[in-house]
């Protein structure tokens, strides 16, 4: 009875968190809608979530598509398969890899940033004084950095991605020997237009996770430093587990639109 | 007082943590005066003080400010009453992230103002109004506690509100910094003719500022009337909080 009230409790607090995610983003599509938007303060967001991220996530594509190729080569070595190389890193780079890895370094870097920044705001009373200025915090804080992550998160998919493909083009051709002609034709054989939309439609759902994640944990924080500190670590946990999960079940619809293996 | 009130509050109820915190209060504020609220620490004080701005939502009772119920408004209905209302935070709540100047002039550009000049302008001349011109570039946190309380004052009274609303002005501070926040209060009463309600457990500064006074005691107001009042009451918690008894004998 007591592990079946402790289920409970967890699946009533995980559809409450979902519940205040979808108020929190209607309330924020809501007014972009309405178009309260701070133009100057999106900017700076851009700046910061995609120009800052850009080191943390090109560096993770590079090696990520560098150690891939090796270890792909290694394997397909002995079944002389070695210009398969290419197009497994590569669309797993476009389909999966690049995505998730973007989505977990923004979510480390950016994400608990962003908790922290507004967690502090809300224990220092700077969020009640914006309400008490007749200044909506979701208008001034939650939508900018909505906006920002929205445009930035493809992007940062794409070098993630780009610079993957490079390293592994690189490691390939340079480092392992493999024919320069047949890896990059296989490469342009088997990645299509739909691998890259899958790729970016990915990237844009993990950047609204990250963003309403981080954001209602920080506008939620109490209880000073220590609540602070928890916000941000309930951010980097919550946000790494809904990228996760909801890549497999992104992954599950986006090859009904977009068929992997139809060449 | 002959006018009719500016803010009307009925049988406010607030429970918090699983206390009572307001059980029931009842204060009406009239245009132009300013009433002293004085009370225990952890009495509910501030905590009445956020709910009639709308930070906090009653239990039950409401809250009438120039006719219009408050208690049931959203975020977006109540944007319109809070532009008529300033609020001093207790330690300023200046967003630490601007320096001085941006600070106060925050709720001007946030109500659409566009030209530089005229934000530099009001900004001078609301810093002036508190004694802080010179220290426009300064961070929050390179300000004492006496200036961040004066800053932001600075950027309540930028937009002159009609209600002005101050929680623990004074606290923390020593006494001389205390009596010039006194004096600024009193300053800003006569320039800007605002209603102000003000939050303390400071007598000194009752004593200075208070048009009328009203003592809060278990959620509920317990006494009403003017500074010289509350001095010759006999009331026996009246008495015990002027003269700063606590009614424990253990040690």
């Amino acid at each position: 009875m007591k592990i079946l009230s402790i289920v409970r409790g967890l699946f009533m607090s995980a559809l409450l968190s979902l519940g205040e995610l979808a108020m929190l983003a209607g309330e924020t599509f809501s007014s972009i809608g309405r178009g309260r938007i701070r133009i100057g303060i999106t900017l700076r967001q851009i700046a910061e979530i995609g120009f800052g991220s850009q080191l943390v996530v090109v560096v993770t594509g590079a090696f990520t598509g560098a150690v891939f190729t090796a270890q792909a080569y290694f394997q397909f070595s002995s079944l002389n398969m070695e210009t398969a190389v290419g197009p497994v890193v590569a669309l797993s780079m476009f389909r999966e890899l690049g995505p998730v890895l973007t989505g977990l370094m923004v979510a480390g870097r950016v994400g608990a940033a962003m908790s922290a920044e507004i967690g502090t705001m809300k224990v220092t009373q700077q969020i009640d004084a914006l309400r008490a200025l007749a200044v909506n915090p979701v208008d001034y804080l939650v939508v900018p950095r909505t906006l920002a992550m929205l445009v930035s998160m493809p992007i940062l998919v794409v070098e993630c991605v780009g610079l993957g493909v490079l390293a592994s083009c690189y490691v390939g051709v340079e480092v392992l020997n493999i024919k320069g002609v047949y890896f990059l034709a296989n490469i342009q054989k088997f990645a299509e237009g739909s691998d890259i939309m899958m790729s970016l439609i990915k990237g844009f759902v993990f950047g609204g996770l990250i963003v309403f994640i981080s954001c209602r944990e920080g506008l939620r924080a109490k209880d000073g430093a220590v609540g602070v500190g928890r916000a941000t670590t309930a951010t980097v946990v919550t946000c790494s587990l809904a990228i996760l999960i909801t890549n497999f079940f992104l992954t599950m619809a986006l090859n009904i639109i977009f068929p992997a293996g139809q060449w | 007082m002959v006018s009719d009130p500016l803010i009307q509050v009925r049988d406010l109820c607030q429970h918090l943590g699983g206390q009572a915190i307001l059980r029931g209060l009842n204060l009406d504020l009239f245009p132009g005066e300013t009433l002293v609220l004085l009370g225990k620490s952890g009495g509910g004080k501030s905590v009445f003080l956020r709910h009639l701005i709308g930070l906090m939502r009653p239990i039950s009772g409401s809250i009438i400010f120039e006719g219009q119920e408050i208690t049931h408004m959203n975020e977006r209905e109540l944007e319109p009453v809070r532009r008529k209302i300033g609020m001093l935070f207790q330690d300023g709540a200046l967003f630490d992230s601007m320096n001085v100047f941006d600070n106060v002039a925050f709720p001007l550009r946030e109500r659409g103002e566009r030209n530089p000049e005229a934000i530099i302008d009001k900004v001078a001349r609301s810093l002036a109004m508190v004694s802080m011109t010179g220290h426009e570039t300064k961070m929050p946190v390179n300000l004492s506690g006496g200036m961040r309380k004066r800053v932001a004052l600075a950027r309540a009274i930028i937009s002159p509100p009609d209600v002005l609303l101050y929680d623990e002005p004074t606290a923390g501070l020593d006494p001389i910094v205390s009596d010039s926040i006194n004096r600024l209060i009193r300053h800003l009463q006569s320039q800007l003719h605002a209603t102000s309600l003000v939050v303390t457990h400071d007598l000194v500064s009752c004593n200075h500022i208070a048009d009328r006074v009203a003592l809060l005691h278990e959620g509920q107001i317990h006494f009403l009337g003017s500074a010289k009042e509350l001095r010759e009451s006999r009331d026996q918690i009246v008495r015990d909080f002027v003269d700063g008894r606590s009614g424990e004998t253990v040690y």
